[in-house]
């Protein structure tokens, strides 16, 4: 059974919760004492019907104000598939804590209202799953019990959206009308709807092809910790542990070290569950030379004619995600990038980018908390990195403020500064 | 054909060995939880399988309370000596002797509140820095909303409305002297997938999670196991059933089930078809109020 890992992101008022409710319940994913203590708590705030945001808003604050301030992570498998939810706020005020659910996601479910169409929201929603470019995307244009289920109207949001992804980089993008409240095409197809001839969305989600999003190609092995068991049994024994974020490696290939330029063969692949023929990511594994080199964590180990790009001046759209302070040109901050830390230095703030309309301000001098934008950063030491968009592992890094050792940043590596 | 295609257990199996793997790699006193119970059971198996052929580089902590399940004591005891771990006993009953804490009286009297403080003494006591607990999202709504690194200050507090964020596998465990991070490989399992797990490996668990003949009571909709930790009131009724444990806690809050599940698949069948969630079923702790686990998890509790 394959894992799909997907995103949603709304506020109450998009019928966010009562779409996961219904997935959830009607997977039998949602369990009689959770229900109950959910009614309970309904009854208890005075609400007409029960609330199934209750169900994913778990923290007091949330519950206090009917919001989502924070990812929920809800689980629920069929036959066909084990899902996970990352369930994350709309509001822009929480934009970091929805990029912090959404960088992992397979697919992103963003909701529309039939009634209202296409809004701020949904347009940011949908830019952000792109800017993390999260392989597919569902626009599910829900309460259409509320428009007469019609088509037109369906057809209408359908075309304004797609003007407005053409902006975008949406590798897979599809459309469901759905009801949530009353379940139309949430898991079964919808009687109500017979014009349209798509599937449902819990179908959707169980066959959507995302074997093909991985990178094969460029094989990738950050190494993050070296074995080494000084014992008699294993005494030559040393293994580079890591997980493969790109690529296939097999024994006999041959291999580089970076930074080193050493170069050597595979001798064995040892995993969990034994020696292979073959690693490729997401598996975690320990990986075993012909050749004693000098190796240690935050090294990469990839194809010598396959080699990530070696710099230390990397341009990357950063997210910035504090109020504590702003990103401006000079600040200094710590980054971690697959299994290597350094420290970097801003050198410049190309633009700042409206994520509602996707203007670019050249003239910005800071980002402040939620604000993303195109910056020029110098590092202490070489990374081996990607495009973001060739590899989400090797492209992506995170910025921590040294002062209050927080994460304030996530960058998406663009390329080598001009 | 490969199909390069992992199973969903094999790819939660490879994000928890990355995620012990940094740990190993950037902290310097790390710790692991175990009780016995079946999520830490796994958690260590797949601590063992990160770091195979070496030793575990890093000991394992129980947190006792003293009110314990003997089969649970003595299959940790052999679990440890197997792996040829070092054991590290946070002991409740030393915090009530020294006066750190003061013992809950009457009936109802749990300490399950006070392993906090043991905890967090140990914690202090052993100068570790971060500290691997077995706790799943699925379990509860606070833990849901959870880091995988969770942050914790020089009380060990958490502060759920201001978590780090958290991208793609980069983790941050910067922190001070004195504050540590609570880490938890295994927040993307669910009670199933742990099964489907024990079954896949042939994982050894405590005989508590199967089938057998107890005395219980019932207390608040919970079979409650007699034992010298539990008071039975005059007009609680003991019977004995034919129960099994889905969780594994202090015996004076921990709930039997009744249950015929004898094997591993016979708990598959049961835990797929289950209409309870495994703590609404069986944790007294929980029932305290709506966010009674976020409240505990803020004063530093698992």
């Amino acid at each position: 059974m394959e894992l799909l890992r997907f995103a949603t992101a709304g506020s109450v008022d998009d019928g966010k919760s009562t779409l996961i409710g219904r997935l959830l319940y009607d997977s039998k994913a949602i369990f009689e004492d959770q229900l109950a203590s959910v009614e309970r708590a309904s009854v208890q705030m005075g609400a007409e019907y029960t609330n199934l945001a209750l169900l994913t808003d778990g923290l007091r604050a949330e519950r206090e104000q009917g919001i989502t301030i924070d990812v929920a992570y809800r689980y629920f498998a069929t036959p066909k598939r084990k899902f996970i939810i990352a369930d994350t706020p709309g509001h822009i005020q929480y934009t970091r804590n929805m990029v912090t659910g959404a960088s992992l996601a397979d697919l992103a479910l963003v909701l529309v209202d039939a009634r209202n169409g296409i809004l701020e929201q949904s347009r940011r929603h949908a830019f952000l799953a792109s800017l993390l470019r999260i392989p597919h995307m569902v626009v599910c244009v829900n309460k259409m019990d509320l428009v007469d289920y019609d088509e037109a109207r369906f057809d209408e949001i359908k075309a304004e959206f797609r003007d407005f992804a053409t902006k975008l980089e949406i590798p897979d993008l599809s459309f469901i009308p759905l009801s949530a409240l009353h379940g139309d095409n949430v898991v079964e197809r919808s009687h109500n709807m017979a014009w349209y001839e798509g599937s449902s969305l819990l179908h959707h989600l169980e066959e959507v092809h995302i074997a093909s999003d991985r990178n094969l190609i460029d094989a990738r092995f950050p190494v993050q910790y070296v074995l080494r068991p000084f014992s008699n049994e294993w005494h030559d024994y040393r293994g580079y542990a890591g997980t493969v974020v790109g690529g296939v490696l097999k024994p006999g290939d041959e291999v580089v070290a970076l930074p080193s330029g050493f170069t050597s063969t595979i001798k064995t692949i040892d995993t969990p569950r034994g020696a292979v023929a073959e690693a490729y990511a997401p598996m975690s594994v320990s990986v075993t030379l012909n050749d004693d080199i000098d190796i240690s964590r935050g090294d990469m180990i990839c194809r010598p004619h396959n080699r990530p790009t070696t710099g230390q001046d990397i341009d990357a759209m950063v997210c910035w995600m504090t109020e504590q302070s702003s990103l401006v040109p000079r600040t200094k901050l710590a980054l971690k990038h697959t299994t290597r830390t350094a420290r970097c230095l801003v050198k410049d703030l190309q633009y700042r980018l409206d994520v509602n309309t996707l203007h670019r301000d050249e003239r910005a001098d800071a980002l402040a908390l939620n604000e993303i934008g195109r910056v020029s950063l110098r590092t202490t030491v070489p990374l081996f990195y990607d495009e973001y968009r060739r590899n989400r592992l090797t492209g992506s890094f995170i910025l921590i403020d040294e002062g209050t050792n927080n994460t304030v940043g996530a960058g998406m590596v663009l390329g080598p500064s001009q | 054909m490969n199909t390069y295609q992992l199973s969903h257990l094999e790819a939660l199996e490879a994000e928890s060995m990355h995620i012990i793997r940094e740990v190993a790699a950037e902290f310097e006193r790390p710790v692991m939880l175990f009780s016995g119970g079946k999520d830490s059971v796994v958690m260590l198996r797949l601590a063992e399988k990160a770091f195979w052929p070496c030793p575990l580089p890093f000991p394992v902590m129980h947190v006792d309370t003293g009110h314990n399940f003997a089969e649970v004591i003595e299959f940790r005891d052999r679990r440890v000596a197997e792996l040829g771990a070092r054991l590290v006993v946070a002991s409740v009953q030393d915090a009530i002797d020294s006066g750190l804490v003061r013992e809950e009286t009457g009936p109802r009297a749990s300490r399950n509140r006070l392993q906090t403080t043991a905890l967090l003494a140990a914690i202090e006591d052993h100068g570790f820095d971060a500290a691997f607990g077995g706790a799943r999202r699925d379990e509860e709504k606070a833990r849901a909303k959870e880091r995988v690194y969770s942050f914790r200050d020089e009380f060990g507090q958490w502060d759920p409305k201001n978590q780090r964020p958290e991208l793609w596998s980069l983790f941050n465990g910067r922190h001070r002297k004195g504050e540590h991070i609570r880490v938890f490989p295994i927040s993307n399992w669910t009670e199933l997938d742990i099964w489907q797990y024990v079954a896949e490996e042939g994982i050894d668990l405590p005989s508590i999670y199967f089938a057998h003949d107890r005395e219980v009571f019932e207390r608040d909709g919970m079979l409650l196991a007699v034992s010298q930790f539990v008071t039975v009131m005059d007009h609680e009724e003991v019977i004995t059933k034919r129960v099994r444990y889905r969780t594994v806690g202090d015996a004076s809050c921990t709930g039997a089930v009744e249950s015929g599940a004898s094997s591993v698949d016979d708990v598959i069948a049961e835990v797929a078809s289950t209409r309870i969630t495994e703590r609404g079923a069986t944790r007294a702790d929980d029932r305290t109020s709506e966010a009674a686990m976020e409240d505990r998890k803020r004063e530093g509790y698992f």
